[in-house]
């Protein structure tokens, strides 16, 4: 397997077969950069990285926006957006649509993020933290920083999901310059961003990840999902290399900050007073 | 989850250490790299620490009293395995809590159901030579005595969330340390290596460690972790690993005789971890590691455990996501009291 992408023979042929395949505009602009190698000889992705958009808030097109707790005022308000779906609206079916409406009327209760749980997929990539690519020939971990939610990608030995998990469960492949994953196996319940855009555990992620130059990579996302979309979308954003010499994924161990609120109401009642 | 370590498994760790106290010394096993074995290496060239690996073990951490002797033989160790695996599987007494809580055989998470990383040591402490975690400092007593105050003004253990322990609240079991040791269950790790990091993580809780090997400067002081800021380097084909910058809340791991007082007992923010990693066999990786915390211990000490290849992959452990254990204690326990001040009040009316 070693210096795979290498060798002339291997180059050409994948050369050949992405001219062959017509590849989207986007991703044909970024084949004209080729990634250094890591000395397996694959495009390497290693690197803490960050997305730097709105999307976390509401990945459809959004105005500027009131947060929900008052007394933080604008520190906490929603700035606005382009968002990241292609062509601007997600395909809901109308049923979903109106779950989608009643999520977001009742975040406050309802986002998994507040009460500090795992984000999913593809949501973890776009939250306001940076997470890290480390790569190997048989596997790919992508560690973030929120919650210390982790990602194996499997290379090799493709297996089905063995349970529905909050962060699927993901085969990775190589297509020319572009990482190719393959994630199916979620649960039901996480979301796509704090706007109340959710899924159901139909719900099947291809995301491609390409190399576009030194410092920043381009993320395109297709969402599956046929109980809760009319048919499958799409969703792009550049990845941005945290390039500070000292960048480091550090301890976001959210349990502690949101135990009070789970698990106030079943505080004991001390003679001293307090709670 | 609850009452994991209290209770019964308390009661079945003592006769588990009562059990190894009739052990016969043996030669010592060489714990350095093998002779002659060929390190395997990574693309980069750095040894391949790559794979799944466990340290689930029955050696406790401190040697049981009345043991003189560092090692035991091979024998003994089987003995014990064998008699140990049919405690794990023996029926349980009713009304007690081994009774009602869940059987950790039926999910394959008992240590005879799991790979072990087996060890002849009589304790994995080696220094001190008499396998004993040093005497604490007069100001580490102080400390642990102020810990076990603080916690009883608030409530005690079952008072609330933040006062229950840090594995039943999902912030940690243990095993991802610095230093990582057994967690009790599922004591899997996957190691992954590129050239400037390598990646361990810890399948309880999802524990992820990442450990720079560029050479950079430790992080400063004001950043304090749950498993502290890592800096690593190679030292010919042993990874050395340094941490520090702790954040002075995390009890020593789960071990047998460590349980007393898990929450008060071991570390301070003054602490620092040293860990060796050499890959001595294709299925083992010997971890040593070296405890300096001047704050509570009277001197540096260390210990050591084998790490073994066992098979993939990890698997999702979303404790906090699920932890309906903790809701429930904190429930029964409200309603404990409550039946307590209801009997109270009708005893006086009485």
């Amino acid at each position: 397997m070693r210096d795979r992408f290498g060798k002339w023979p291997t180059m050409l042929a994948v050369i050949a077969v992405a001219l062959m395949l017509g590849v989207s505009s986007a991703t044909a602009q970024s084949t004209d950069y080729r990634a250094p190698r890591t000395a397996a000889g694959y495009p390497d992705l290693n690197g803490i990285w960050q997305t730097i958009n709105s999307a976390h808030w509401n990945i459809e097109p959004h105005a500027a926006g009131p947060g929900l707790v008052r007394e933080l005022g604008a520190s906490i308000a929603v700035p606005a957006g382009h968002g990241i779906v292609d062509g601007g609206a997600i395909p809901y079916r109308p049923e979903a649509l109106l779950q989608r409406d009643e999520n977001f009327a009742n975040r406050l209760e309802l986002d998994p993020e507040i009460k500090c749980y795992l984000p999913g997929v593809p949501r973890a990539t776009y939250m306001p933290f940076p997470f890290q690519i480390i790569q190997s020939e048989q596997h790919i971990m992508i560690v973030h920083e929120y919650a210390g939610a982790v990602r194996t990608i499997y290379m090799e030995n493709h297996t089905p999901a063995p349970a529905p998990t909050w962060m699927g469960w993901s085969h990775g492949s190589w297509d020319g310059e572009t990482l190719v994953i393959d994630t199916q196996g979620f649960n039901a319940q996480t979301w796509f961003d704090r706007a109340g855009n959710f899924h159901s555990d139909a719900l099947h992620v291809i995301e491609r990840i390409t190399p576009r130059s030194e410092d920043t990579m381009l993320y395109e996302v297709t969402i599956e999902d046929p109980e809760v979309f009319t048919r499958p979308w799409t969703m792009s954003m550049p990845l941005y290399r945290r390039v500070e010499a000292n960048a480091e994924i550090l301890e976001f161990e959210c349990v502690e900050f949101v135990e009070d609120l789970i698990y106030g109401h079943l505080r004991k009642q001390l003679d001293n007073g307090t709670q | 989850m609850i009452h994991r370590f209290l209770n019964s498994g308390c009661i079945a760790a003592a006769v588990i250490t009562v059990s190894l106290l009739t052990a016969i010394p043996v030669a010592a096993q060489a714990p350095g790299p093998v002779d002659g074995y060929n390190v395997p290496r990574t693309a980069d060239g750095q040894p391949d620490f790559e794979g799944f690996w466990t340290n689930a073990t029955r050696t406790p951490l401190q040697r049981p009293a009345g043991m003189a002797s560092e090692f035991y033989t091979a024998e003994e160790v089987a003995a014990t395995e064998s008699r140990e695996a049919e405690l794990e599987t023996a029926p349980t007494v009713p009304g007690t809590t081994a009774d009602v809580h869940y059987d950790y055989s039926q999910f394959g998470l008992t240590h005879s159901q799991s790979t072990l990383a087996t060890s002849l040591r009589t304790s994995l402490i080696f220094d001190p030579p008499d396998g004993r975690i040093p005497p604490m400092t007069t100001e580490g007593q102080r400390i642990v005595a102020q810990r076990e105050e603080e916690a009883l003004l608030k409530g005690g253990r079952f008072a609330s969330a933040e006062t229950n322990e840090l594995d039943d609240r999902c912030i940690s079991m243990g095993g991802s340390g610095p230093p990582m040791m057994d967690a009790g269950y599922n004591s899997n790790y996957q190691i992954l290596q590129n050239r400037d990091y390598v990646m361990i993580l810890t399948e309880m809780i999802h524990d992820v460690r990442i450990i720079p090997l560029d050479g950079r400067e430790q992080a400063d002081g004001k950043i304090r972790q749950w498993i502290g800021t890592s800096r690593g380097h190679w030292e010919a084909d042993t990874l050395v690993v340094e941490t520090a910058n702790f954040n002075g809340k995390k009890p020593f791991p789960f071990q047998p005789d460590a349980v007393i007082r898990p929450t008060y007992y071991g570390s301070t923010e003054s602490m620092r971890v040293t860990e060796r990693f050499t890959r001595v066999d294709d299925e083992t990786i010997v971890y040593q590691f070296t405890i300096d915390d001047e704050t509570m211990w009277s001197r540096p000490w260390s210990a050591e455990l084998p790490m073994k290849k066992t098979i993939g992959p990890l698997f999702e452990h979303a404790c906090h996501e699920g932890n309906y254990g903790l809701t429930n204690t904190l429930v029964g326990a409200r309603l404990e009291e409550q039946q307590a001040a209801e009997e109270a009040t009708a005893k006086k009316s009485n």
